[in-house]
């Protein structure tokens, strides 16, 4: 139940996606968001889907491994789509007491919709497809102009990618732990809510715990390592652009072009 | 009749790309008070069996029986086989949330519903039997040493009164004498309370001296099964499985090739001494 959320999880096959530069993708992902945000019509979304099919066929990850991330986001996507359709004022189709549904806003809900699973489908591409290591290394390039005016670039990129590396570890750990409480009886399925958010706790406790015992522990190794922060620090593998991603830089350009060319002309 | 497992397998992340055997075909049968041990390398599906036993894990395929019932039969109470079926995890300190020593024990038994005296008397039947003593009972477990720490873990399984206990690698992570303290613990429970014990582990040397009987996995499935000496006979089949038997073992066949004639069945380090002695006087 728990390996169900592959937010943050990489998944390795050899494709062209995978082997792209990380910049390249975190640059197409910031792109895809911004079309999605700016797209308000049919034909904008359509350019939107076309983009993501091709996205998830380069990217060789099966289907299924994507949508299994989508449950993730259901309760937030239920809550969003029944306001969209209940609040929003214009023709109503029912009523029921304080209640209207209105047509616009069915159509709003709908595009809600699609514009919340887009935009976690396409955030779930990129980190299936790159490795956190990889997409730190993208981060902290792209983004050390930052450096200038004082942002720590590196130590933000760096604690990312370890919040990132952890997200399995603590599933993994959460997992265990729990087995090892339903081994002394713990019920985490049955009772009420107060009753469940009680059970939690046997769980809780041990997983914060351990959550601490292994930050000092890492901090520990990295300092063992002479760690001290990115000034002066070198990469072992440098990143660099290949032809592909020059092309892929163009197609983004184009999309770009035609979501806001949709959008002035309609 | 405790536990039989028939043609048990399991595979991880079934239909995905990281499909994994974790299990192939695997029978076994646990009879009540036995001592066995359970040895493998790592991944070689050890852990992944103990926790089918109390239904933690679901096979992918195959039924186990406890006391001649499925466990997978519709309305087959899980809560009370993990009750009965108690499964002591590899560092299971980890597991400790409670604020004090006793009410972390007594978990166990409040989950299953008993009034509070019965409890409580569990819970302190089970701390003396780990041998800690009334001075720990208010401590809290996160400032004990780890060895102390472990012995509460390992009471507040003891204190659901299994009938089976399971220990997967109890002893990592401890120093030499913490090892013994905790493998002298399982014997006597074994011995004194007449528990059947299966007891995981990845060295040959931890439960030579205890077992009567080894089962060894390797690639998820069962390699061997036996008592200790029928097992290290096969010590050069074990060595490429990346365990070794235990090093008394290798003293004796090098022995054996000399032409000394020392029993090759030898398992403990006190055998060996004995036989080498009646040699000597001979």
């Amino acid at each position: 139940m728990l390996r169900d959320i592959t937010l943050g999880q990489y998944y390795p096959v050899d494709s062209l996606l995978h082997r792209m530069d990380p910049r390249t993708k975190l640059f197409g992902t910031l792109v895809y968001i911004v079309s999605l945000f700016i797209a308000d019509n049919l034909l904008a979304y359509a350019a939107a889907t076309v983009f993501l099919v091709t996205a998830i066929y380069l990217s060789r990850v099966p289907v299924k491994f994507m949508v299994r991330g989508l449950k993730a986001v259901v309760f937030l996507l239920l809550i969003s789509v029944s306001f969209n359709l209940f609040l929003t004022p214009g023709t109503p189709i029912f009523k029921i007491g304080f209640l209207q549904m209105t047509w616009e806003g069915v159509e709003f809900a709908a595009f809600m919709a699609i514009r919340l699973i887009y935009l976690v489908m396409g955030s779930t591409i990129l980190t299936l497809t790159t490795t956190p290591n990889q997409l730190t290394d993208g981060l902290e390039k792209s983004l050390g102009f930052l450096n200038r005016v004082g942002v720590p670039v590196h130590e933000v990129s760096m604690m990312m990618s370890i919040a990132l590396r952890f997200i399995p570890i603590l599933i993994e750990e959460t997992d265990k732990i729990m087995k090892a409480q339903m081994a002394r009886g713990a019920d985490f399925e049955s009772g009420n809510l107060i009753q469940k958010a009680k059970a939690m706790v046997p769980l809780l406790v041990p997983l914060f715990i351990s959550a601490f015992r292994r930050a000092t522990d890492l901090a520990m190794a990295m300092e063992a390592r002479c760690y001290r922060g990115g000034e002066g620090r070198t990469k072992m593998k440098p990143l660099h652009y290949e032809k592909r991603d020059k092309f892929t830089y163009i197609f983004y350009l184009g999309y770009l072009i035609l979501i806001f060319a949709v959008k002035i002309a309609l | 009749m405790a536990i039989e497992i028939k043609n048990l397998n399991h595979i991880y992340g079934q239909d995905t790309i990281f499909e994994q055997y974790a299990l192939k075909n695997v029978n076994l049968t646990i009879r009540d008070g036995e001592f066995i041990g359970l040895i493998g390398h790592t991944g070689s599906g050890k852990s992944t069996l103990t926790q089918h036993l109390n239904g933690l894990l679901k096979a992918s395929s195959g039924d186990i029986l406890y006391n001649g019932e499925s466990i997978y039969r519709e309305g087959f109470s899980m809560k009370e086989l993990r009750s009965k079926v108690g499964l002591v995890f590899q560092y299971p300190e980890h597991q400790l949330f409670e604020v004090d020593v006793i009410s972390d024990v007594c978990f166990g038994p409040k989950n299953l519903g008993l009034p509070r005296e019965e409890i409580d008397a569990r819970a302190k039947e089970a701390l003396a039997l780990v041998g800690l003593d009334e001075s720990f009972y208010k401590q809290s477990p996160f400032e004990l040493s780890g060895g102390q720490k472990r012995r509460v873990a390992i009471a507040g399984v003891l204190a659901m009164k299994p009938e089976v206990l399971i220990l997967d690698e109890p002893t990592a992570g401890l120093d030499p004498r913490g090892r013994d303290d905790i493998l002298g613990l399982v014997a006597k429970l074994h011995s004194e309370q007449g528990m059947t014990v299966v007891l995981v582990s990845h060295s040959m040397e931890d439960v030579a001296r205890y077992v009567s009987r080894l089962v060894v996995m390797n690639h998820g499935e069962k390699a061997f099964d036996g008592t200790p000496r029928e097992v290290f006979r096969h010590y050069k089949e074990l060595e490429a499985m990346g365990l070794a038997a235990p090093q008394i073992t290798y003293v004796v066949h090098a022995l054996r090739e000399r032409g000394i004639a020392v029993d090759q069945d030898i398992t403990t380090v006190e055998e060996a001494r004995d036989a080498l002695l009646k040699l000597w006087k001979m």
